[in-house]
Formats: structure tokens, C-alpha cells, sequence
């Protein structure tokens, strides 16, 4: 367990008003040390009932959606909407540094704990809002979903092939993946800037943008510089006579590999040389020239040669042979890799990646992906399981706060904690 | 007077390509002082190339004697250093982590590269279009009697989020305590933070993630549906039966809300395909745009498929915000583009200008910066030190 002053967050308090959209924002100021307080509603949040769940079993205490959004974080029950809630939750502003929420603009003001109130009980408070749109423009009421906002974003006209409709990707939204690392950048941000300034502000994110920002540094160039609408199935690779295959099978599952053009830049060679060396070239693939000035000329009856051979080759391996082979022959190949397979990925073992993160009240260990970053000075590290609902209620009502067990009792009865 | 946020930070960005260029990025439109170095023969990678917005430019060939001195006593006056060379590249070089803070204790130093930097796998080099098989999102994505879905360079744009926020961290570790540090940083394991859900049902559950095409477990109709034109599409998402009944009422068929057949979630999962069909049969012969204002009038998520081409001319949420910057410098170069930071601050606007030509700074780091003469610099260049 990191101590406050050896992370790089420790001495700071988030309250987490945040649904699905803005969990990973107040789970990454967790695992970076600060004192994260997840507010749910009485009885517990939505985003609990998101699955999948541990042993399939659907209930509020066995997401593993929850788990895995909510690391590092305590939790209290708290409904900010009754008059006893919102007194309780403005006390807790007065030792919070920021706050974070994902509500429709304008809730937060209407029950009187918007920005301008928050900052009258707190100067320096900092309020993260993630919201679909934004705070303001045209479409800031509008609802978003995972779908809606990679469709709007523009992403999802160049995800998937040609043929198919276009497609997002599955599970989780990836869409508040996005958004919440924003919302826990902007709050970083902020913390400095008030380091500086001793004033606090509103961060603003908008899902929309945070998904618009994936893949532009190929999908605007395209018509900016070239007046070109982008679409599925170029792969970023330009019109060409031939389609490259970006998707091989093997033995057992698929590899990402295409060749390209720009040898010094997307080397091809070093596949042919392994090819080679276990007899799988073809005198076409090894004479081929990378470099070829009419690269995206080739006809697709020429192109089949090179990719014939070279399917063979990949049908003769494992997922695991083609990894471990690419970092070999320095070929940039890699396995798509299922959640299965990165539990036996080499490099993710010897970087001691997987943590364990005890669930005592399941009598459990569950096996956790480790930090985004390696900090030699300040660790980022899960600190402790997702909280239970209310699990924290004590702790901060009773001993921080000093409310007596009889006047917890009365919220309790009121609908309040 | 107050400085503005990263005002006063020095970054030493020897980054390449989309990773990397787009961290610094971070620190640049933040206000940090991100200067690249790069030399007349070395590129900077299609990211790191060209003006790059709020970055400055020095051209320095550290892999001679005289250029190594020199860049040590830039990063002496240095806050940050960020390079996303395979791993061990610059350690060769003698401008690793461990050289640089002989020259700068408190340096922090963030390297990135595939698969981090130790390991069997570190030294290995490769793009973002690969890695995100790796990182497990190619599998997840597309349709599932099809082959993993391409999705271009996807983690080249998540891992830049989590590097940015490692280096503001260590900043504010620094502004306490003091201390730098070597941020350990790979693209892998960044992406993967977006994969945890599906990572704990295989760990706890033993189930492996596979693409369901457009479909979520809990939500129907989910999908996109075709429009009027050529391979124009709308998203439509509903997921509670109110959605549902405010839907009914916008395609006309408010009995449609009470058909056994899709009354209840459990009822419209079940036949999905059918609903599928019913919703494209009503979109195919409606414009895009109208559909999704449609949607959104009555509170049902609904969106377009924008392409790049409407997203940067038309729509009207990105220019209301005016998301897309356009900026104009004193020889009339106007460049537009998306900003490096997804959020805004309520009291601290993001500044910019058009960086520097590669070498557009060497004056003012040499000089300024460093206290070289007119002469020493002039000899420097004769050398090729300042290439």
C-alpha cells in the first residue's frame, strides 16, 4: 500500500458523483494515490446492475464492470437531491479538492451545487464535468450512448470493411474509456494551474470531442490536404489496384500484419527472411521489391502472390509462435490477441503486469491488469476492490463528520444514506 | 502575475510519429516550452513533422561528442524529457534515464515505446496499426462471422492520454516532494486499461471477449441503420422503455411500443433481427440529419455517421465550440486542426501559434538558452553539431 506522500496524488480528496460515462476518471486519480469517495444513491448506483457479472450471477455486488471501474476508490451512499443530502455533501466540498460528475449541463446548478456553489464553500474546489456533448453549443442536451458517439465522431465510418455497415467496438464502452482519461487529465491540469493560481475551475469534457480526437491525425489530413472523404477498407493505406489483405489466420486465431510500401518506414523484408528460413518463400515473395514506385499499382491477380504464400506461412503457426517470431526476426507483426491470450504473454509476466486484488467478501482473489505507467518515484497502483455499497457510510459519517449512529439512523430511515 | 498553467516547464520531446508527438502535444497546448529535437537527416515522423502547433524546433546531433555535451546542458535547464525510441535506443545513445539525471536530479523522463522498456519483448518496434491487435481491441471489434475489425491506429491515440497524465502527475509529485522520476510507459499496457471489464470476465469468469457487431447486451434497437444517399448511416441506441415508447412515436407507430413482440427489453432482444429490419425499413428512406435530430427532439441517443468531410464543414456542435483551431501566422499559412487536450477549463483558455520550421529555435536555445556566442554557434553548425 502507497503511503500519501510517496504518490503522486496522495494528498488530495475527489467525491465521484460519476455514472458509467465518468468512472474511470475518479478510479485513475485513485490508483494515482488521491482519497477518491465514490457517492452513490441510496441502495447504489446504475452502473452496478452493467455487467458482466462474477459467476454470472447478476447482482449490485458482483459487477465486474463495477470492479473494474472502481478500484482505489471508498464508498458512501448519499442522496444529493434531499435537502439533509446536499447539506451533507456541501461539508464534505469543504475537504475535497475536486469534484467529479457526469450529469445532463445544468442539473448540478439547479440543486444548487453547481460550479458557483461549490466555489463559494471552497475556492480551490475543481469540478470535472464529463457529459455527452459538453457544456455548451447546440446539442449540449442531447443523450449519447457508446454507439452515438463513435458514429458522430466519425470513427466508426472508418472502423470495419467496405462491404459491412460500420461497426464500434464491443463491450465496454470505449467511448467514456476515452472521456474519463480526459476528465482525470483536465483535473490534473487543473490541480497544477491552482498550485499556481490558488483558484479552482470546471473542467469540461465532452465525450463527443474525446472520441473525435481518435485517429485524426489520418482520418482529417485526408480531407484537408486531400479533399478526400475517408472511408472502411482503405486502411489508411490509400486507393490502390489491389486489396491488401490486414487480417491473417492462423493456426489458432488471426494476426495483424498488411504489407505496405515505404520500406524504410514499414519494413516487409524481415518476414520474407523468416519466411525463408524455414523454406515458406516463393521466388515472387523473395524478389519482390518493397520500394517499387507503382507499389499501389500492383494488380490483384500479381498481389495474390505475394499474400498466397504468405497466408500458408501463418497458418503453419500459433498466436504465440507469431509473437514470439516477430520480436525475433524484428517483424511488425502482431497476434490478435484475446483476453485469454494476454494471461500468457511473455513480457506482460516478466513486467510483473497482473495484480492481485483480494475480494474478501467473496471469499476471492481476482487477477487485475496493473498500472498505465511504471513510476519509479510515485507508483500508480490499485490500492483497494471496488467498495461495496455504502461500505464507507462509518467511516465518513460517523468518524469524520461525527454524526451520532442514532442521526445516521434517521437519514438511513429517510432515504437519504 | 500568475503564471498559466504549465507556463515555465521545459519539455526535450525526442518523440516520432503519433504516440509521442501527440503527448508533448499535451504539454504544449498546456504551455509548457516543448522544444524538439531533430537533425537535417533525421525525420520527425509524420506527427512529430511539419510546424507543429505551440512546439519549438532545434536541430542537435547529440550522437556526436560535442552535440551530447551540449544536450546535456539543455536538459540541466530542462523540466521533462519524453522519447518514444525502442526501448534502449537512447540508453545507447547516453541520453537514457540514467545519464540524465547525473546532469538533472530531478528530471522526469518519460520513455514509450510497443511494450515497455524491459522485458523479452521491450526492444520490439512496430505501429499502433499492429499493437492494437495485441492490446485485444481488433478481436473485439467487427462482426462475428467475420474477421477482427480494423481499427486503424486506434491505441496510437488512447496511450498518449495515459502517458500526458503520468508526466502531470510526476510534475505535481515534483512541485511537493522535490523528486523526478523515469515514468516506465507501453502502448500495450495503456490500451489495455480500456479492456478491464473484459479482462476480469476472463479472470473471474474464464469467458473470452468476442465481437458482437453492433449489438450491446442490454440495449435494442442498437445499431446503425442505412440512410438516403451513398453509405450514409445513423446510430440508434435505445435502452429504456421510455426511449422506446418516445421512439414508437417518432417513426409513427406508437403501437408499435406495446407489440408483444418488442414490448419489454427481454422481447426486442429476442428479436432483434426482426426490429432491425422494421427500423432500417423507416431510415432507408429518410435523410441522415433529420433522423438524428428526430431522436434527439423526442430523448432517444441517436447520432450520424459523420465523415470527415461533415465533421470539419458542418456540424453544428464542433463549430458552436469551435473545436477545430485556425490559426493564421504573419506570412498568411493558415493551418486548421483538433486540439491537443480534449477538455476546457473555465479560466484558463488554451493559447496557440504555429511552431517552429525544424532548427526555427536554435537561436533562442542556443543563445538564450544556453549562452553560446555568435561564434561558438557558428562553429557548432561548421561541425555539424547544429545540423
Amino acid at each position: 500500500m502507497v503511503s500519501k506522500n510517496e504518490s503522486m496524488l496522495g494528498p488530495y480528496r475527489v467525491l465521484d458523483l460519476t455514472d458509467e460515462k465518468g468512472l474511470l476518471c475518479g478510479k485513475m486519480l485513485g490508483d494515482m494515490g488521491a482519497d477518491v469517495i465514490k457517492v452513490e444513491k441510496p441502495g447504489g448506483d446504475l452502473a452496478r446492475s452493467i455487467g458482466p457479472f462474477y459467476h454470472d450471477e447478476p447482482h449490485p455486488e458482483k459487477s465486474l464492470f463495477w470492479f473494474a471501474m472502481n478500484t482505489s476508490k471508498r464508498g458512501i451512499t448519499l442522496d444529493i437531491e434531499t435537502a439533509d443530502g446536499k447539506a451533507l455533501f456541501k461539508t464534505l466540498v469543504k475537504t475535497t479538492d475536486f469534484v467529479i460528475e457526469s450529469e445532463q449541463p445544468g442539473y448540478l446548478d439547479k440543486l444548487g451545487l453547481g460550479y458557483k456553489d461549490l466555489e463559494k464553500i471552497n475556492p480551490g474546489i475543481i469540478l470535472v464535468s464529463i457529459t455527452p456533448f459538453g457544456q455548451t453549443g447546440p446539442y449540449k442536451d442531447w443523450k449519447t450512448s457508446d454507439i452515438v458517439a463513435w458514429a458522430m465522431a466519425g470513427e466508426m465510418y472508418m472502423w470495419g470493411e467496405a462491404s459491412d455497415p460500420p461497426v464500434r467496438i464491443s463491450g465496454a464502452s470505449q467511448a467514456y474509456m476515452c472521456a474519463g482519461a480526459d476528465g482525470c487529465m483536465g483535473a490534473v491540469t487543473a490541480l497544477l494551474h491552482r498550485s499556481i493560481s490558488g483558484e479552482g475551475q470546471q473542467v469540461d469534457i465532452s465525450v463527443y470531442e474525446s472520441c473525435v480526437q481518435i485517429d485524426t491525425s489520418n482520418r482529417l489530413p485526408a480531407w484537408q490536404m486531400r479533399g478526400t472523404v475517408a472511408r472502411r477498407g482503405g486502411g489508411g493505406m490509400g486507393p490502390a489496384k489491389h486489396v491488401s489483405r490486414k487480417m491473417y489466420r492462423c493456426k489458432d486465431g488471426w494476426v495483424n500484419w498488411s504489407y505496405r510500401a515505404n520500406p524504410a518506414v514499414w519494413p516487409s523484408k524481415p518476414l520474407v527472411n523468416w519466411m525463408e528460413a524455414e523454406g515458406a518463400s516463393t521466388p515472387y515473395v523473395s524478389n519482390f521489391d518493397f520500394a517499387r514506385p507503382d507499389f499501389n499499382q500492383v494488380l490483384q491477380d500479381e498481389w495474390n502472390q505475394l499474400e498466397e504464400p504468405t497466408a500458408k506461412f501463418f497458418m503453419s503457426k500459433t498466436k504465440a509462435e507469431l509473437l514470439d517470431g516477430a520480436i525475433k526476426w524484428g517483424v511488425m507483426l502482431y497476434p490478435v490477441s484475446t483476453t485469454a491470450d494476454m494471461m500468457g504473454n511473455p513480457q506482460l509476466i516478466a513486467r510483473d503486469f497482473w495484480k492481485q486484488i483480494k475480494h474478501t467478501e467473496l471469499k476471492t482473489t481476482i487477477t487485475y491488469p496493473g498500472p498505465f505507467v511504471i513510476a519509479s518515484g510515485s507508483p500508480v497502483a490499485i490500492s483497494r476492490r471496488a467498495p461495496l455499497i455504502g461500505e464507507h457510510n462509518a467511516e465518513i459519517y460517523e468518524k469524520e463528520l461525527g454524526y451520532s449512529k442514532e442521526q445516521l439512523a434517521v437519514l438511513k430511515e429517510g432515504g437519504i444514506i | 502575475m500568475p503564471k498559466k498553467l504549465l507556463e515555465g516547464i521545459r519539455v526535450i520531446d525526442m518523440t516520432v510519429w503519433f504516440t509521442g508527438p501527440l503527448t508533448t502535444q499535451v504539454l504544449a497546448d498546456c504551455g509548457a516550452e516543448v522544444i524538439r529535437l531533430g537533425t537535417s537527416t533525421r525525420t520527425q515522423g509524420a506527427g512529430g513533422g511539419g510546424r507543429a502547433i505551440n512546439k519549438k524546433s532545434i536541430t542537435l546531433n547529440f550522437r556526436s561528442p560535442r552535440g551530447l555535451e551540449l544536450a546535456y546542458k539543455l536538459v540541466a535547464k530542462s523540466d521533462v524529457v519524453v522519447e518514444n525510441h525502442a526501448a534502449g535506443t537512447l540508453t545507447r545513445r547516453g541520453m537514457g534515464y540514467d545519464s540524465l539525471k547525473k546532469v538533472k536530479p530531478d528530471i522526469i523522463y518519460l520513455s514509450t515505446c510497443m511494450q515497455g522498456q524491459t522485458g523479452p519483448y521491450a526492444a520490439h518496434a512496430a505501429f499502433g496499426h499492429m499493437l492494437t491487435a495485441l492490446s485485444g481491441f481488433n478481436q473485439i471489434a467487427g462482426w462475428p462471422d467475420k474477421e477482427p475489425g480494423w481499427l486503424a491506429a486506434y491505441t496510437d491515440f488512447v496511450a498518449p492520454r495515459f502517458h500526458a497524465i503520468s508526466i502531470l502527475g510526476a510534475l505535481e509529485y515534483r512541485r511537493r516532494t522535490g523528486q523526478g522520476q523515469y515514468l516506465d510507459c507501453s502502448q500495450n499496457e495503456s490500451g489495455m486499461q480500456c479492456m478491464v471489464p473484459a479482462i476480469l470476465d476472463y479472470t473471474a469468469n474464464g469467458r473470452v471477449a468476442e465481437r458482437m457487431g453492433n449489438k450491446c447486451p442490454y440495449a435494442a434497437p442498437h445499431n446503425v441503420y442505412p440512410c438516403t444517399g451513398n453509405d450514409m448511416w445513423v446510430a440508434i441506441s435505445v435502452f429504456t422503455d421510455a426511449e422506446w415508447k418516445s421512439f414508437c412515436k417518432v417513426i409513427g407507430s406508437p403501437k408499435l411500443a406495446t407489440d408483444p413482440k418488442f414490448a419489454t427489453l427481454l422481447a426486442r432482444k429476442a428479436n432483434e433481427g426482426e426490429l432491425d429490419k422494421l427500423v432500417s425499413e423507416w431510415t432507408k428512406t429518410r435523410d441522415q440529419v433529420d433522423v438524428m435530430n428526430l431522436m434527439q427532439a423526442a430523448g432517444v441517443p441517436a447520432g450520424l455517421c459523420e465523415t470527415n468531410e461533415y465533421q470539419m464543414e458542418v456540424d453544428p456542435q464542433l463549430k458552436a465550440r469551435k473545436y477545430f483551431y485556425e490559426i493564421t501566422d504573419s506570412e498568411g499559412e493558415t493551418q486548421r486542426g483538433n486540439p491537443g487536450v480534449q477538455f476546457t477549463l473555465s479560466k484558463t483558455p488554451i493559447e496557440r501559434h504555429i511552431g517552429s520550421e525544424m532548427g526555427g529555435d536554435n537561436e533562442y536555445v542556443y543563445k538564450e538558452v544556453l549562452g553560446l556566442s555568435d561564434a561558438e554557434i557558428a562553429q557548432l553548425m561548421e561541425e555539424k553539431v547544429i545540423d
